[in-house]
């Protein structure tokens, strides 16, 4: 092998900081699943990487034992209505900033933008109290309607239809096009892969989501799986199989949609960092 | 110390904007309702949801509140019992002392691992998948497996200590090292985030600059802090301002971890605001400790934004 001298000690360095590193993420996820699959783990039971005796019975726990069917059918339930929602919000906002133009339009958009910086504990409290008053606490609909437009996603869509050129909609309305067919068979053909950007941080955001499911959602029937999950610990303090469980749950799905829509993920955090 | 020429030639043109030629008239009517039909949909939900309780939480910050009873307004008597209380410059101690931890550790394992995958790599997007893997992952999973691998009984890192005869800390039950197990996970997490996004940005530095510093001499560790370095910095820029906005709102792994224990070592300012909110029926307080959040994190952001131009590059 024509390798020179210099560059193989490098190499190896390389190798043994990028295989070490990937270690490192990876073990707790794989002692996390060998933590579930093994009995009694916790307090007197030290988890092997072979487990002896390995089963499935935590999880068969989580779903008999606690609401876990019903809980994980929420978590995808609320994240399909708030992806659905923010794609449409995000949209049709985006084309309105990028081809309507009106007084005022730069104003609205620093508004927009702004709403971003706004932490998210600052409203928790009017939060609650308005929708105490609207009677929606402990709803899905309640959980829902603070996410359904998001100031991200109407950025992301904007710079997107920003690209998409401007003769296609003029050759359009020659064809005696309106706005609304423009937006329907122009725009969104052509902001595909921003939509799915969109679709994936907007679902992964909903999954995630903890402090205002968290202060609206009281019944456990209707829980998502971060509260559902943060209640096990308290619950099963000692039983780290189950909690372990509960945690592979949560965590397999956006593993799944990881790895089905990695290029999108990595392309939307990457473009935020650029500009 | 003088820097290769190319670092300081001249920004490239702006992007050319498309040309308007719209003339001036009156709006119709039937154009109004289109502008209100493609907007209407986000800036309702964003007024009643967002801009509403934003100016919702400024009065209810001057008003005595327990969500139940009518509100009572105090004027700043909520401002002035925040100031005089200690609690509150020690929850925003704990939390700048997590951010304190936390950045250093996340920014120079993200751009060591960036610079890493930046090389000629097998498998890069294979590795770059799993540093990756933990982004997508909830806090509270990540709280809540990190509680297990921290665990002072049968934890595996104290396990693993003790074949080297290292008797390990308590971690989250102990008050001298709850915080430092918080910025452990957090760290963890985040790394692919910071990983990512300064990966972007190296691979925008363009190539004939260490070209041309090679030409002028520039030694590795040379090419790194006068090419690397300065060329990075825009994505450097981003990754801080980011840490330090959501790093005062941390709040998840540590309700889920300590929650603010143990003794209030680890009481930040946000599980303060819930705590005051859920547990001691004080919402008026908790609006004017948000309020003084939103300021500190407004005021450090305005800061970062000033001061970028003393060290950021744009190319």
């Amino acid at each position: 092998m024509a390798k020179s001298p210099r560059t193989r000690p490098r190499s190896i360095v390389l190798h043994v900081v990028v295989i070490a590193g990937a270690i490192a993420m990876f073990f707790p996820f794989l002692w996390t699943f060998i933590t579930s699959i093994t009995p009694g783990a916790g307090f007197s039971i030290a988890p092997q990487l072979w487990p002896e005796n390995p089963s499935f019975e935590a999880y068969q726990t989580l779903f008999t034992e606690r609401p876990f069917g019903r809980v994980v059918a929420n978590s995808i339930g609320l994240a399909l209505v708030t992806t659905l929602a923010q794609l449409f919000t995000s949209a049709t906002a985006a084309y309105a900033f990028s081809r309507l133009p009106f007084r005022g339009r730069g104003v609205v958009f620093a508004v927009y933008l702004a709403t971003m910086m706004i932490p998210l504990q600052v409203l928790i409290v009017p939060l609650f109290a308005e929708l105490k008053a609207f009677g929606l606490l402990d709803t899905y609909l309640g959980a829902l309607l603070p996410t359904f437009a998001s100031a991200f996603g109407i950025f992301l869509l904007r710079q997107a239809v920003n690209q998409v050129p401007r003769e296609l909609d003029e050759a359009a309305k020659l064809d005696g096009a309106g706005h609304f067919r423009v937006f329907t068979q122009i725009i969104i053909p052509n902001i595909r892969p921003a939509l799915a950007t969109l679709t994936v941080f907007a679902f992964m955001s909903s999954w995630n989501a903890f402090l205002w499911p968290l202060v609206v959602l009281r019944s456990p029937e209707l829980q998502t799986l971060p509260i559902a999950l943060a209640g096990l610990q308290g619950q099963y303090t000692t039983a780290w199989d189950v909690v372990m469980a509960g945690s592979i749950v949560s965590i397999l799905p956006m593993l799944a949609l990881y790895i089905f829509a990695q290029k999108y993920i990595i392309q939307g955090v990457a473009s935020s960092g650029i500009k | 110390m003088v820097l290769p020429t190319v670092l300081t030639a001249p920004a490239a043109p702006p992007p050319q904007r498309a040309p308007l030629s719209r003339k001036k008239k009156r709006a119709s009517a039937g154009y109004v309702l289109t502008v209100l039909a493609f907007l209407l949909p986000s800036a309702i939900p964003l007024t009643l949801f967002v801009l509403g309780p934003m100016v919702a939480a400024a009065w209810i910050s001057f008003t005595e509140w327990n969500l139940i009873t009518p509100m009572e307004f105090i004027g700043w008597e909520n401002y002035r019992s925040l100031l005089a209380d200690e609690r509150t410059g020690q929850v925003f101690l704990h939390t700048i002392g997590y951010i304190a931890g936390y950045l250093p550790l996340v920014y120079i394992g993200g751009l060591a691992l960036a610079l890493a995958l930046n090389q000629a790599l097998k498998g890069r997007s294979f590795w770059r998948g799993i540093y990756f893997l933990p982004v997508v992952t909830s806090w509270i999973a990540v709280a809540i497996v990190w509680r297990w691998l921290l665990n002072p009984n049968n934890g595996v890192v104290n396990l693993a200590l003790g074949w080297f005869g290292i008797d390990g800390p308590g971690w989250w039950t102990d008050p001298d090292w709850a915080m430092i197990s918080i910025i452990l996970a957090s760290s963890w997490k985040d790394l692919g985030f910071v990983m990512v996004i300064l990966l972007a940005g190296l691979q925008t530095i363009n190539p004939d600059l260490y070209d041309a510093a090679k030409v002028d001499g520039a030694g590795a560790w040379n090419r790194f802090f006068n090419v690397t370095i300065p060329m990075l910095s825009p994505s450097t820029f981003f990754v801080i301002v980011i840490s330090l906005i959501n790093g005062f709102q941390v709040f998840d792994q540590v309700y889920a971890m300590t929650g603010g224990g143990p003794g209030g070592s680890t009481q930040v300012v946000v599980q303060q605001i819930y705590d005051l909110t859920f547990r001691y029926g004080a919402a008026g307080e908790a609006s004017a400790l948000s309020w003084l959040l939103f300021i500190v994190i407004l005021a450090v952001t305005v800061i970062q934004i000033i001061g970028q131009k003393r060290w950021v590059h744009y190319g």
